[in-house]
């Protein structure tokens, strides 16, 4: 066991935390005097290396190496200080590395720098009404005509649908292959004639999702990433990056500490919440949890960087363990408010800007969402505990 | 940066695991919880001794091998895993670690060399410190000890109890006293022993430096707890191994049972839930070592924690077994067992998170 990252990443974490010094009390938003747009701050952070570090500067990103120990270096002082991150979604975090493994060199010219840059806002195009956990047998039907793309079906659950410029499309077509290999991965162009979007509103009220309809979407030909039949692989290359991004470690850290300074702020009949036995006793079972879960990154962050060391069932459960703590934890919040912690949207009496609530929900969507928590189960228990697959049903008619 | 056993931690673990896979079958175990062949229980304490265990956090100087607290998690998670029938939390880990610290000079020089040699043997009694059940509790006065201390762990063969009052004074006292009663507990768990004593006016050698020093005491029950919680774990590791290849065999409507997700998802949960309690653990038992600031924290958490999770594996794992899960004749209970008895030593997992939320000021 050694915690210390060395001399190295000590002077690091160090003009890590200057530049955090420099730019404390940053917004974006216009009444701020520290103003800055989104995609400035962005292009500062690629600059300093803090983001896009192992993308060649070629295609707008920081030209040097891969280093998670800075990664994570950078995560915790941005944390600690509540410096903004850089952008994340759905461009950043998935078409980018896809493109990387999986782009021609055109793709790459033309759709990383802008996409870094947060100039290119993309959407996924992966789920359908029918296609949910059983993601493959998805049926959006794309044909080759006259050297382009015609598509036509139906995606679900598409988020940010309405600000993208671009989706990353599984499309069907290969309609003999077998259902795994007759998926394509296409890029397609959001104000393409013939796509239709509709806002689907969640639980929590904001339409955080869409339904997006196809009609005779045509895009050209070398739209496609990967060869026609390797959609499913191309997808899933980087798939495995947002089941391990859902539930931040450093997030839920800050969680916590919101809900331990909310139980000493309220009160029953002038008692502080945090005084109360049995709620303090279950904020005590949460934060032992937070602390496990702390631990377990660090050890999965050492696999990384100490070739050998195998956790690989560590990795599996990080969406699954990660997303049912937020929900107890924000459920624990709303349960210790009472009454008051029903509140929601705008109301008086409101409590941290009514959060509790809204991540209370928002995480039981990331519970479903993502792989739902129970295919993660199937996961852990087939890849990681080696037990078998459910036999397969006869086809039914 | 590395968070892990090292290779050395890990290869002794598994020279215990191996020891205790190759020697101790749950039919050893079933005789030896029975109490029916006393040969055969000291032949493998003494295989198991022959290991080290008891020379492991010893000073160098006292002739032992002046491991740290993380060994000893190691260790404690092998004998977990074969729910080792032997003293180790208490002989082995809190009574090094109360000499050392609260020992004088004269004291350290008598008994830490014999504990090494496994010449002398310690039993620990520290529960009335934590919570004093019923009537126990000790008074010391002018140099003798009166009054009650329920279980004591590591009591069998003991030459010596290491005990406490009240205010976490701690001191020796001599199995051989006359006026010390030794009254042996059946609990749960056959696979170690638990003892009563009845002290009036008992001799007690004092360690000095914990008079009016509470800090020692703490630090003896952080390190037990941190051991108590690495035998669940490994325990738990265990409970899952064997449920998951019993559901791989077990068939039941022409499919073997692990093919149900009723079950593979019971098997998912054990594991997604015990998986982070290795880190949390470890990480414990290094603050433990380097970082004291943390520790008692982190020993209360991963105490109470760890507890939790191991209920839960002990139950889910037995269900797994079905009805077989719940005959003596599988031996799954030994494990359950042995989980129930370390919940509940050195603090529950109410109280251990009392004493977290205390320590972070949370009770006023």
């Amino acid at each position: 066991m050694n915690l210390e990252y060395g001399p190295e990443y000590e002077d690091f974490r160090a003009e890590v935390i200057d530049f955090c010094k420099e730019y404390e009390g940053i917004s974006f938003e216009n009444t701020s005097s520290k103003n800055v747009s989104r995609s400035e701050w962005q292009k500062i952070l690629i600059e300093k290396g803090f983001i896009a570090r192992a993308i060649p500067k070629e295609y707008g990103g920081f030209g040097g190496e891969t280093d998670i120990i800075k990664s994570r270096i950078i995560a915790t002082e941005f944390s600690k200080a509540k410096i903004p991150g850089g952008m994340g979604g759905q461009g950043i975090d998935m078409l980018v590395p896809t493109l990387l493994e999986w782009g021609t060199e055109e793709q790459k010219q033309q759709y990383i720098q802008p996409t870094l840059h947060g100039e290119m806002i993309w959407c996924q195009g992966y789920s359908e009404p029918n296609a949910g956990s059983d993601l493959a047998s998805l049926q959006t039907k794309g044909e080759l005509k006259d050297g382009n793309w015609v598509i036509n079906g139906q995606k679900i659950w598409t988020s940010t649908a309405q600000y993208s410029q671009m989706m990353f499309c599984l499309v069907r077509t290969e309609p003999q292959a077998p259902k795994h290999s007759g998926i394509s991965f296409i890029l397609i162009p959001m104000d393409t004639p013939g796509i239709e979007i509709r806002p689907l509103v969640d639980m929590t009220l904001n339409a955080g999702f869409n339904e997006v309809f196809f009609t005779d979407v045509t895009v050209p030909e070398g739209n496609i990433v990967g060869k026609r039949g390797d959609g499913w692989s191309v997808a899933n290359s980087v798939l495995g990056h947002e089941r391990g991004s859902l539930a931040d470690p450093n997030a839920t850290m800050n969680r916590l500490n919101t809900l331990i300074n909310m139980m000493k702020e309220e009160t029953i009949d002038g008692r502080r919440l945090i005084d109360i036995p049995s709620y303090r006793d279950r904020l005590m079972q949460v934060q032992g949890k937070v602390m496990a879960n702390q631990a377990h990154s660090l050890r999965l962050l050492s696999s990384k960087i100490n070739p050998g060391q195998n956790v690989k069932l560590g990795g599996m459960i990080q969406k699954l363990v990660g997303t049912e703590l937020r929900h107890e934890m924000e459920a624990l919040a709303i349960d210790v408010l009472g009454e008051i912690g029903t509140l929601y949207e705008e109301t008086p009496r409101l409590k941290e800007n009514g959060s509790f609530q809204f991540h209370y929900m928002y995480f039981l969507g990331l519970i479903i969402g993502g792989g739902t928590n129970q295919i993660q189960k199937n996961i852990i228990s087939e890849r990681g505990l080696g037990m078998p697959k459910e036999p397969k049903v006869q086809e039914a008619s | 940066m590395y968070f892990g056993l090292s290779e050395e931690q890990n290869q002794f673990q598994d020279y215990v695991k191996k020891f205790l896979s190759d020697n101790v079958s749950v039919d050893e175990i079933r005789k030896i919880a029975n109490g029916d062949d006393q040969k055969l229980h000291d032949d493998i304490k003494s295989g198991l001794m022959n290991l080290g265990l008891s020379s492991l956090l010893i000073p160098e100087n006292y002739g032992g091998l002046g491991g740290d607290l993380l060994s000893a998690v190691s260790i404690s998670q092998g004998l977990g895993t074969g729910v080792g029938p032997i003293s180790f939390a208490g002989s082995y880990v809190m009574t090094p670690i109360a000499l050392s610290l609260g020992g004088n000079d004269d004291q350290k020089d008598k008994y830490l060399p014999k504990i090494a040699s496994n010449e002398i043997k310690f039993g620990v009694g520290l529960s009335e410190y934590v919570a004093a059940r019923e009537d126990s509790g000790i008074e010391l006065n002018k140099g003798k000890a009166s009054g009650k201390a329920l279980f004591v762990i590591d009591g069998d063969d003991a030459d010596f109890f290491i005990l406490s009052d009240k205010g976490g004074t701690m001191f020796i006292v001599d199995k051989n006293d006359k006026g010390l009663e030794v009254i042996q507990l059946t609990t749960v768990d056959k696979t170690r022993l638990y003892l009563e004593l009845n002290l009036k006016n008992v001799k007690a050698e004092v360690l000095q430096e914990t008079e009016n020093n509470p800090f020692i005491i703490q630090k003896v029950i952080d390190a037990g707890r941190i051991i108590l919680s690495a035998d669940s774990l490994g325990a738990s590791e265990t409970m899952i191994e064997k449920a998951v290849s019993y559901a791989k065999e077990r068939k039941q409507f022409n499919r073997v049972i692990g093919s149900f997700q009723a079950v593979k998802h019971m098997c998912a949960e054990m594991a997604a839930d015990l998986e982070p309690c290795y880190a949390m653990l470890w990480q414990a038992a290094h603050s433990f070592d380097h970082d004291p600031d943390e520790a008692r924290l982190q020993a209360c958490q991963a105490k109470s924690h760890i507890a939790e999770v191991a209920k839960m594996v002990s139950k889910k794992a037995t269900e797994v077994h079905g009805g077989m899960g719940f005959t003596d004749l599988l031996g799954l209970h030994y494990w359950f067992k042995r989980i129930g008895l370390n919940r509940q030593i050195l603090g529950g997992p109410e109280l251990v998170r009392e004493e977290a939320a205390e320590l972070q000021g949370f009770n006023q």
